[in-house]
């Protein structure tokens, strides 16, 4: 009886240690990553290398086998990484100022390249930031401003990105684009500048709006005027003579009548009104 | 004070169940008499009481268990009764979890409009699912992930309340929020091609944004001219860098929310407006006089044709009857004093002075 029991004890410690032994001489390398096999602090060989036509599924993802102990395994992004600048400053060549954001998107396409030189993707990033924001003043420093608004315009990104790919080739990284996510005007008198002249631009803009509706009002008025003085004068042309009579006695009316105050009359007897009056024949 | 039985504590290896007799002072429980400590072990007592150890268990399962020295059911815990065979039960006990779990983890019901990566323990991408009833091996074999690619995601930029100055090619800025939609195209390139799709995408986005705005002038940015173009421009760049990168995401949209001055220079832009509208009240106040000296000078002409009408009949009777008329108006309502011609002196009109004596001396300048 004891034997049995001694046999299945010792069976199941030989089992652990098979399965123990197994777990660690296998890695499972996701999709997302690379391996690198470091022995003794030297990469040896390279799981799932990243290679551009190799369509998922026939990677080298999956199960690797490696020795235990011995041999460590170091993983590695394989997906387009984001670099993310700081904003920093650039100056143009025409003495203006711009606060720029900048990223690039880059890919660790050799590994062991990166665990030589680099160490860790973060260490890669430490390097490749200053670069990227020395090349990228030194290539927006060449334009005018007017250009560096609009930088993804010419050349000036592919130019970036070529010194930044050569750069990031020593570390085994490929860089594929460099943007600038932001260009903005520095805080302070250049972005004050800009807002007193997009004020002053309105204020133009308004006070020129303005004389025009007054113009065209007075226009307006002008047209009417001379229309209406067409209109009299067709109507009056007819004969000067009786609008003269007419129009004498509506402005007696109106001066006498609704004019303030009281009037009075000194008549002639020999007026014309008292021409029946003296019995006149 | 009588101690219940502890319900981990009464049934030892002679088993048997719970002791229906409490109260007793040799019953198996403390011999305090209170309630048993499960946690402790029972003192001077641990053939009986003591919990069931791993021995226990393999001990249980030796030809010489409990089965042939208890003879109950009881065992450490519980047992189940016996088969009829006599064998153990654990390998159906196993192969019953065993099947569940296989039930469980290979059946993977994919709803409309979902996909799901599998790979192989979580490692080689295996295959893609679509929606509907798949199979695959059981988990850990096969790792699921469920993803919706159809629904279109939606991502505001800026967030709430910042303002996004961007400038205009005239070098003017403009406070801009747009939204970005966008859904997953292929779900392998999603999960495997990028290490931060959403915060790619907005930095495309940002870039893209502003580089097409870059192209426009404020003008056309603030008014909305040029925002369809901004809009379709944005598009295309980003889902051109989108492909080049093979992040298997879709640009469905953009649209832009909201397309203000910076709220620095509001009240230029506000006068604006309002100068605008002023120039429209002066010209509607022009055309109202306008209109009225208009209508005024047809009225006059057209009394004037109507009189001259009646006067051509009869011209030198319609002007008399138009003096008298205009005369008996106006004498009728007014002071008169009529003086003989022929060069009296005119004395001083009486109800003049009357009027002017009540009125007070207007104060004399110098």
């Amino acid at each position: 009886m004891d034997r049995i029991l001694q046999n299945s004890k010792n069976l199941a410690i030989a089992a652990v240690v098979i399965v123990v032994a197994l777990l660690s001489s296998v890695v499972i390398i996701p999709e997302t990553h690379q391996g690198v096999v470091v022995q003794a602090g030297k990469p040896v060989r390279v799981f799932n290398l990243f290679r551009p036509d190799v369509p998922y599924g026939q990677t080298g993802a999956g199960l690797q086998m490696r020795i235990p102990f011995l041999e460590q395994v170091q993983m590695v992004d394989r997906r387009v990484l984001d670099l993310d600048m700081e904003r920093t400053q650039v100056l143009s060549n025409d003495q203006q100022r711009l606060q720029v954001d900048a990223y690039a998107r880059y890919r660790i396409i050799d590994p062991v390249k990166l665990v030589e030189k680099a160490g860790t993707e973060r260490q890669l990033e430490a390097q490749l930031l200053p670069i990227l924001t020395s090349v990228l003043r030194q290539e927006l420093g060449r334009r005018p401003f007017s250009a560096l608004i609009n930088a993804e315009r010419g050349t000036a990104m592919a130019n970036i990105t070529a010194t930044l790919d050569k750069q990031a080739r020593i570390y085994g990284a490929q860089v594929l684009d460099v943007r600038i996510k932001a260009a903005d005007l520095p805080e302070g008198r250049p972005l004050d500048a800009a807002f007193t002249r997009m004020e002053t631009d309105r204020q133009e803009e308004a006070a020129t709006i303005r004389a025009a509706g007054q113009r065209d009002a007075q226009i307006i008025q002008a047209e009417a005027s001379a229309e209406a003085a067409r209109i009299y004068a067709d109507a009056y042309g007819k004969d000067p003579k009786f609008y003269d009579f007419y129009r004498a006695m509506q402005s007696y009316r109106q001066t006498f009548l609704t004019g303030e105050g009281q009037s009075t009359m000194v008549l002639s007897e020999d007026s014309e009104y008292f021409r029946q009056f003296k019995g006149e024949r | 004070m009588a101690g219940k039985n502890n319900p981990w504590g009464g049934s030892g290896s002679n088993g048997g169940g719970d002791e229906p007799g409490d109260g007793s002072p040799e019953g198996g429980t403390g011999s305090d008499g209170g309630p048993r400590n499960p946690w402790l072990p029972g003192g001077g007592e641990p053939g009986k009481r003591r919990s069931a150890s791993i021995e226990d268990i393999f001990k249980s399962r030796g030809p010489e268990g409990p089965r042939r020295v208890g003879g109950g059911p009881g065992g450490p815990g519980f047992r189940l009764p016996e088969r009829p065979n006599g064998k153990s039960w654990l390998p159906i006990i196993i192969g019953g979890v065993a099947l569940v779990w296989v039930g469980v983890t290979s059946f993977h019901f994919i709803q409309p409009g979902e996909q799901a990566v599998v790979t192989w323990l979580g490692g080689k991408y295996y295959d893609t699912l679509d929606s509907g009833t798949n199979i695959t091996a059981p988990w850990p074999i096969h790792m699921v992930e469920k993803e919706n690619v159809t629904q279109v995601r939606l991502e505001e930029v800026p967030g709430t309340k910042t303002e996004k100055l961007i400038l205009t090619s005239d070098q003017n800025l403009v406070d801009l929020s747009y939204l970005i939609r966008w859904n997953i195209s292929d779900l392998a390139l999603y999960k495997y091609q990028l290490n931060d799709p959403t915060n790619a995408l907005l930095e495309i986005g940002e870039s893209a944004m502003r580089a097409a705005v870059a192209r426009q002038k404020l003008d056309s940015v603030l008014t909305g001219a040029g925002r369809a173009e901004i809009e379709q421009d944005v598009r295309e760049a980003m889902q051109a860098r989108l492909d080049a990168y093979r992040s298997g995401i879709m640009v469905q949209g953009i649209e832009i929310n909201k397309v203000d001055p910076p709220s620095r220079v509001e009240e230029a832009f506000k006068d604006v407006s309002s100068a605008q509208q002023d120039a429209d009240a002066a010209i509607n106040r022009s055309r109202a006089v306008a209109q009225q000296v208009l209508a005024r000078a047809q009225g006059d002409a057209s009394e004037f044709d109507d009189i001259y009408e009646e006067y051509k009949l009869a011209p030198e009777v319609t002007r008399r009857r138009l003096y008298y008329e205009t005369m008996e108006q106006i004498l009728s309502k007014t002071d008169k004093t009529i003086v003989e011609s022929g060069n009296v002196t005119p004395y001083l009109p009486l109800p003049e002075l009357k009027r002017r004596a009540q009125q007070p001396q207007p104060p004399q300048g110098e």
